[in-house]
């Protein structure tokens, strides 16, 4: 079930294709692909090239540096970008912080900022989430205390995604606890690259130090770095939040990898037979692939409504829940078609310049670890639990 | 048939369990899994002296004549614990094998040793391009002399770098997937020709490829009869698999524990977050689940001592695959009502999953053994 496009739009993803598959290295295709760790300069190198092309941020106004396309456009661009291995730009500083900017920001703010996400010369990590304070966000106690012409910032971050890889970290801290805990929160820029900042990294269940805790003590934040006005920060966040919820579904990404996971299953011999010849598990993977279809139905919906003014409501929580849900799903079911392989953990194997043999097929190393690391999907963005309540209170006003 | 524990499988749960609280916390296990081997042969020595790796040895070769049930009640304290000793590869299938099918001499030879805690047995069956078919077979083993030479490759050997023997199935006679043709042979795992590659497992266990490069071996290395190993190995199989249920048994306890725990302890929005009815409805299902899947393993456990092979199978197949839905759920759940905490390698949680998951995968997962339960209906 193919999406029905009309000439210009096929003719679009004919172009894309054309560039993805003259730009993307083949081993950063392969790393991306089957889920191994890129190196810092591996994601930037890339962000340049789409830069370059004016495609870093389909997202954005055209007079930030935007694309202008179609829901459509942006839609087969992710999706064409997957298929190709393109490494997934990294959200922080292109998704998220920089329509926060772009809102709420004032001009110096704006003009300094804005121009160097484009062109990936800073790398953002998201100072959101507290050892205290998770799904109760709103609960943080991050401080920071204004001392004349800057903020004097205490306290600590967790779950910081690529923070090891970051340079500047938005944050959400606390001005002022007497009144309702959302009405004290500030938004502010943090450089982390100055005494007082720590990052900690985090070994989750797969092996790998993705996600870090930051401490941060007595760092000097510049008044000059706070968005908007003290107080304001919870707004702001929310409006990052709701403001980027197709791009969670990873529409594009879930179907290359069902497609791995057809390819894989193909090689996986099962009592004389390729695995996806058994009827149980092909119809298995069909399962997911419904689900895929109407989630890329809803995806399309909700981008046609934001195009045309309507802002991306609370149905677009929806787009979260399947989205990962999908995601977990083929995670499973590619753990179930490497079959024994599942049990050896080879984390080199999973990195640049290994070049022993692999033990097993090539493409065992990495699929349970990733199962595993995915599990963080369902938990992360607002968890699942969460995103129901939101659309429980925000749609069907319980 | 009893579905309680009698007085002696009571004390040997109390011991087993004090044994995990006192002599193998979290931390501890974590410190044994750095070690050079993957786990602790002074745990081991320890085991040996509580008499469990005794248990389900015959007694006239120094062990205790346990039941699969008896052996049962240990692999699920095993579960709770985490355990990364070597008692499914040594005692459960190597031990068993040889109990089923060696000759008095090599009983003799093997069996007290192992029961004595001083002789490691590393089970090489499985085969890299098998699946989980137990009658693929490609390692071959050819006529030399009075003897045989194998060649071929061996797949997810737990700790065989271990082991001080090997017991290897390769085809003396028929095709690559035919019943008939397989034998079993004892191979002292220094042999010339044997070469492992070892890893560690992502459930924090340890195992190995093994290839089998022109291994010469005299005739008194074959287990049982020639060609006629693969009943051997189904029934060693089966019972290794419902051993591993009941061990998933006691991992998805202590996931729930853990889980309803840390629900009732973490604040947010102002109270625990087990006071939210959605996730104690989880809880539940969790719950749940890890009662049929227990209940249905030592019913199985007490029908594969008595059974044959076809209702032996059933049994065996239903509690896999009982326990790899279960298991899923809870360890999925488990670490999901954790929230960001249950993805981090510090909370015992994650690592229950992962064990969950990789029972899971050894010896069938749960679709073969649906397929298996519904071909013999």
């Amino acid at each position: 079930m193919e999406l029905i496009l009309t000439p210009e739009e096929e003719a679009f993803r004919q172009e894309v294709r054309e560039f993805l598959a003259a730009e993307v290295p083949e081993e950063v295709k392969r790393k991306t692909m089957t889920g191994f760790r890129l190196s810092k300069e591996e994601h930037v190198s890339w962000q340049k090239k789409l830069y370059e092309k004016g495609w870093v941020a389909p997202g954005w106004p055209v007079e930030h540096g935007g694309t202008g396309w179609t829901p459509m456009q942006k839609h087969l661009f992710e999706e064409e970008c997957a298929a190709a291995g393109a490494p997934p730009v990294i959200a922080f500083g292109v998704t998220m912080v920089a329509p926060v900017i772009m809102a709420f920001g004032n001009k110096e703010q704006k003009d300094y900022y804005l121009p160097r996400i484009l062109r990936s010369d800073d790398w953002w990590c998201q100072g959101y989430s507290e050892p205290g304070s998770g799904s109760d966000l709103a609960s943080l106690r991050t401080k920071a205390v204004l001392n004349g012409d800057h903020y004097i910032v205490n306290g600590q971050k967790t779950w910081t995604s690529l923070a090891q890889h970051a340079n500047l970290m938005f944050c959400l801290t606390r001005t002022d606890d007497s009144g309702k805990r959302q009405e004290g929160i500030t938004f502010l820029l943090i450089d982390m690259e100055q005494p007082g900042v720590t990052v900690q990294p985090i070994t989750t269940i797969d092996g790998s130090q993705e996600i870090n805790n930051v401490f941060l003590e007595d760092v000097k934040v510049p008044v000059a770095n706070r968005i908007g006005e003290e107080g304001k920060g919870w707004t702001y966040a929310k409006y990052l939040l709701g403001h980027e919820r197709t791009g969670i579904a990873a529409v594009g990404r879930s179907k290359a990898q069902l497609k791995r996971l057809k390819t894989i299953a193909s090689a996986e011999q099962h009592e004389g037979r390729a695995l996806i010849e058994d009827a149980n598990f092909r119809e298995k993977i069909a399962e997911i692939e419904i689900d895929l279809l109407a989630l890329e139905s809803l995806v399309l919906r909700v981008l046609s409504d934001e195009s045309s003014g309507k802002g991306p409501g609370p149905e677009a929580s929806f787009l979260k829940i399947r989205g990962t849900e999908v995601q977990q799903g083929i995670t499973e079911l590619l753990v179930e078609a490497v079959g024994n392989y599942a049990h050896p953990y080879v984390p080199d194997a999973m990195k640049t310049g290994w070049n022993e043999d692999p033990i097993g097929p090539e493409h065992a190393a990495s699929i349970a670890p990733h199962y595993f690391n995915w599990r963080k999907a369902s938990i992360y963005g607002g968890s699942n639990e969460i995103q129901k309540n939101i659309i429980a209170k925000a749609v069907l006003g319980f | 048939m009893s579905f309680a524990f009698n007085d002696d499988q009571k004390m040997l749960a109390e011991s087993a369990d004090r044994f995990m609280l006192d002599d193998y916390a979290f931390e501890t296990r974590r410190k044994i899994m750095t070690m050079d081997e993957g786990f602790s042969r002074d745990v081991w020595g320890q085991f040996a002296e509580l008499g469990w790796l005794a248990l389900p040895i015959p007694e006239e070769h120094g062990g205790l004549g346990g039941s699969t049930v008896d052996t049962a009640v240990l692999m699920e304290c095993f579960g709770r614990g985490l355990v990364v000793e070597p008692y499914m590869g040594t005692v459960v299938l190597g031990a068993g094998a040889i109990a089923a099918a060696g000759s008095e001499v090599q009983k003799a030879e093997i069996l007290a040793g192992v029961a004595e805690g001083k002789t490691l047995l590393g089970f090489a069956h499985i085969e890299p391009k098998a699946r989980f078919t137990l009658n693929h077979v490609e390692t071959t083993a050819s006529k030399d002399g009075a003897g045989y030479v194998l060649n071929g490759e061996k797949a997810i050997v737990h700790n065989a770098d271990a082991a001080d023997y090997l017991i290897v199935s390769a085809r003396t006679a028929g095709g690559t997937t035919d019943a008939d043709g397989v034998t079993l042979f004892l191979v002292d795992s220094k042999a010339d020709g044997v070469e492992l590659r070892s890893y560690p497992t992502i459930d924090g266990l340890r195992a190995s490829e093994v290839k089998l490069d022109g291994v010469k071996l005299g005739a008194d290395a074959v287990i049982g009869d020639v060609d006629g190993a693969m009943p051997v190995i189904e029934a060693v199989v089966d019972r290794a698999n419902v051993l591993l249920c009941a061990e998933a048994a006691g991992a998805m306890e202590a996931t729930v524990k853990l889980t309803v725990e840390y629900l009732k302890t973490r604040v947010q929005f102002g109270r625990p977050i087990g006071d939210f009815q959605v996730l104690q409805h989880r809880s539940v299902e969790m719950l749940g689940a890890k009662e049929y899947s227990r209940a249905l393993t030592y019913r199985a456990a007490g029908v594969v001592d008595v059974a044959d092979a076809r209702d032996r199978a059933r049994a065996v197949s239903a509690a896999k695959v009982e326990m790899g839905r279960a298991g899923k759920k809870i360890g999925q759940d488990g670490v999901q009502l954790h929230g960001g905490m249950g993805m981090t390698e510090d909370m015992a949680v994650g690592h229950y999953f992962k064990r969950l998951t990789m029972i899971d995968m050894l010896y069938g997962n749960t679709d073969h053994h649906l397929r298996r339960f519904a071909r013999l209906a």
